[in-house]
């Protein structure tokens, strides 16, 4: 009953994470970076949200000004790596650390910006858990819809190319360099995005907010594609997938805390399941792969269908 | 339409792992040529190559395309003028990404991208009809993941992608060297078909002397970093393997340097 009763908040946080999941699926699936801005961007994201709310600047402003903060943070990661020539794992782990200060002097040294649901009017507050799934589900779609628009024109398709053959894509004309900051941009952006909507629904921003985040948006990557490439394997339903990923790990989430384990160890558990997701597949190549599993191997011709 | 000059590189410079690759080369194209290029391992033609693409800048030389100096033009603004396919089957093409997309994104190398829809429905009938010419069965199967192709189908799409947009220069770099016999063979077909219908300046690296003679109107042998055999027209189409290594022997002083290359045939 317990249980429950903790539905709807779970899948209103779940939602959350999973559109802020939707931001590392950019970077870590289609451009290939393993991106650890994400835990400093969603809390800048968080902050900017509620100390513009806690100014008086009203909430779409608000929430549009994290998003540009997010993107810029996406920006500094990219410019780091690409004309700086930093590694992308130590160019996102130091603009992090930078985002660190920032968030500080955002929130004016102090570590919680409070946001009050009764005074100031919000997209979703967790007082009110079906809204706030409406509202999310509203917000996710658009979000997917504009993805999926960008990602298959001209330039989108380029931004694919790059993580997948940065090769390729340089001998076909395509700014490699260019395209990873642009990746970075958005996916910083949607991420922060996520940090926006999370102040809103938890009535504060806090300096600790999104430790950990770069985690739990692998998590939810990695539960909802295993789920969602069985069904059919193209963008929109990845995507959707990842949402969905992030709102099963919320639920089991919160399905672990009533089982009675200790808050301080939900860190480790979200960075096992991600341990886990990360070794199956190298597990099954290194250990269970027996010789009989290996098809024979058979002369075929190159041109499959038509030279048979 | 291409002319090198006295172009030099040489990697890891002032370290024990020092190789100088190319040595004051000089190397003038005319348009339509259709260049074989052979030599030992280490002789410097993967170099050529990449330094043409831009895929690093050379130490010294200039390298001008129709008049136009692009020797210090990054990679992808290079891409406008060449089509480009790489020995390795892997390189060419994204593998995660559909047969069609591939293609799009080829399509407009060299032109502005827009946000506009990249695969559209005439795009398509379009890419149909350029795989029919492939006679490898593609031509139905667009949305296939190019991941899923074999390695030579893989490469007729690399040198379909490169020759989407006319080159100026195809740039191609032992591109059947990675293929079984019979796919090589068929992957070199294709090429002679595409490159004479289109009248296409290339370079093709190949380490096989009989196919360096058998294909393209001018043949040069490379050695140690620089060209020590260039012959061309009626002299090359009348050229034996073992007048091609006399040759090498004569200008270069010393042994051809690559058993694989003597051997196959």
């Amino acid at each position: 009953m317990a249980f429950l009763n903790a539905l709807p908040g779970a899948i209103a946080e779940g939602l959350i994470w999973g559109l802020m999941a939707i931001g590392v699926y950019i970077s870590y699936k289609i451009l290939d970076i393993a991106d650890l801005t994400v835990d400093g961007s969603i809390c800048t994201g968080a902050c900017v949200c509620a100390v513009l709310i806690g100014a008086g600047c009203p909430v779409i402003p608000a929430v549009i000004a994290a998003f540009l903060a997010g993107v810029i943070t996406g920006i500094v990661t990219g410019l780091f790596h690409t004309a700086l020539g930093i590694p992308a794992i130590l160019a996102g782990i130091l603009t992090q650390l930078i985002l660190y200060s920032v968030n500080l002097t955002i929130l004016g040294s102090k570590s919680l910006a409070t946001i009050d649901p009764r005074t100031n009017h919000l997209l979703l507050n967790m007082s009110d858990n079906p809204m706030a799934i409406v509202v999310m589900v509203v917000i996710i779609a658009a979000v997917i819809v504009g993805l999926w628009l960008f990602f298959y024109t001209e330039i989108g398709l380029t931004l694919k190319s790059t993580g997948d053959n940065p090769d390729m894509s340089r001998a076909q004309g395509v700014n490699v360099k260019l395209n990873k900051v642009v990746g970075l941009a958005i996916s910083n952006g949607i991420v922060a995005l996520a940090g926006a909507l999370l102040a809103q629904y938890k009535g504060s921003a806090n300096i600790n907010d999104g430790r950990g985040a770069i985690v739990i948006g692998l998590a939810a990557i990695f539960i909802g594609l295993s789920v969602s490439l069985k069904i059919k394997p193209n963008f929109v339903v990845s995507l959707i997938g990842v949402v969905g990923g992030g709102v099963i790990y919320y639920i089991v989430y919160n399905f672990v805390i009533l089982l009675g384990l200790k808050t301080d160890f939900l860190k480790m558990l979200s960075a096992v399941i991600v341990a886990i997701f990360l070794a199956v597949p190298y597990l099954k190549t290194a250990y269970f792969t027996s010789q009989k599993e290996v098809p024979p191997m058979i002369d075929e011709p190159m041109g499959g269908d038509a030279d048979a | 339409m291409l002319k090198i000059t006295n172009l030099q590189k040489t990697f890891n410079p002032g370290t024990v792992n020092a190789k100088t690759a190319l040595r004051g080369l000089n190397l003038e194209l005319q348009d339509g040529d259709f260049v074989t290029v052979i030599g030992g391992n280490g002789a410097g033609k993967s170099t050529l190559l990449n330094a043409i693409a831009g895929v690093w800048k050379p130490d010294y030389g200039t390298i001008e395309l129709d008049g136009i100096d692009v020797t210090n033009l990054p990679e992808h603004k290079r891409a406008k003028f060449l089509g480009r396919v790489f020995q390795d089957p892997m390189k060419g093409t994204a593998p995660d990404m559909e047969i069609a997309e591939n293609l799009a994104i080829a399509s407009k190398r060299g032109i502005k991208r827009r946000f506009k829809w990249g695969v559209k429905k005439s795009d398509r009938v379009q890419y149909k009809e350029l795989l029919s010419t492939l006679e490898l069965g593609l031509e139905s199967r667009l949305s296939t993941k190019v991941g899923l192709l074999s390695g030579g189908q893989r490469q007729a799409v690399t040198l379909l992608m490169a020759t989407l947009n006319r080159p100026k220069l195809l740039l191609l770099d032992e591109h059947t060297a990675a293929l079984d016999p019979k796919t090589a063979s068929k992957v070199l077909y294709l090429t002679n078909k595409i490159v004479s219908e289109n009248n296409l300046t290339t370079l093709m690296i190949t380490h096989n002397m009989h196919d360096a003679i058998q294909y393209g109107n001018r043949l040069i042998m490379m050695h140690e970093g620089q060209i020590v055999v260039d012959v061309c027209g009626e002299e090359k189409q009348k050229l034996t393997i073992e007048q091609l290594l006399q040759l090498f022997e004569a200008s270069s002083g010393s042994k051809f340097g690559s058993d694989k290359a003597i051997l196959s045939k």
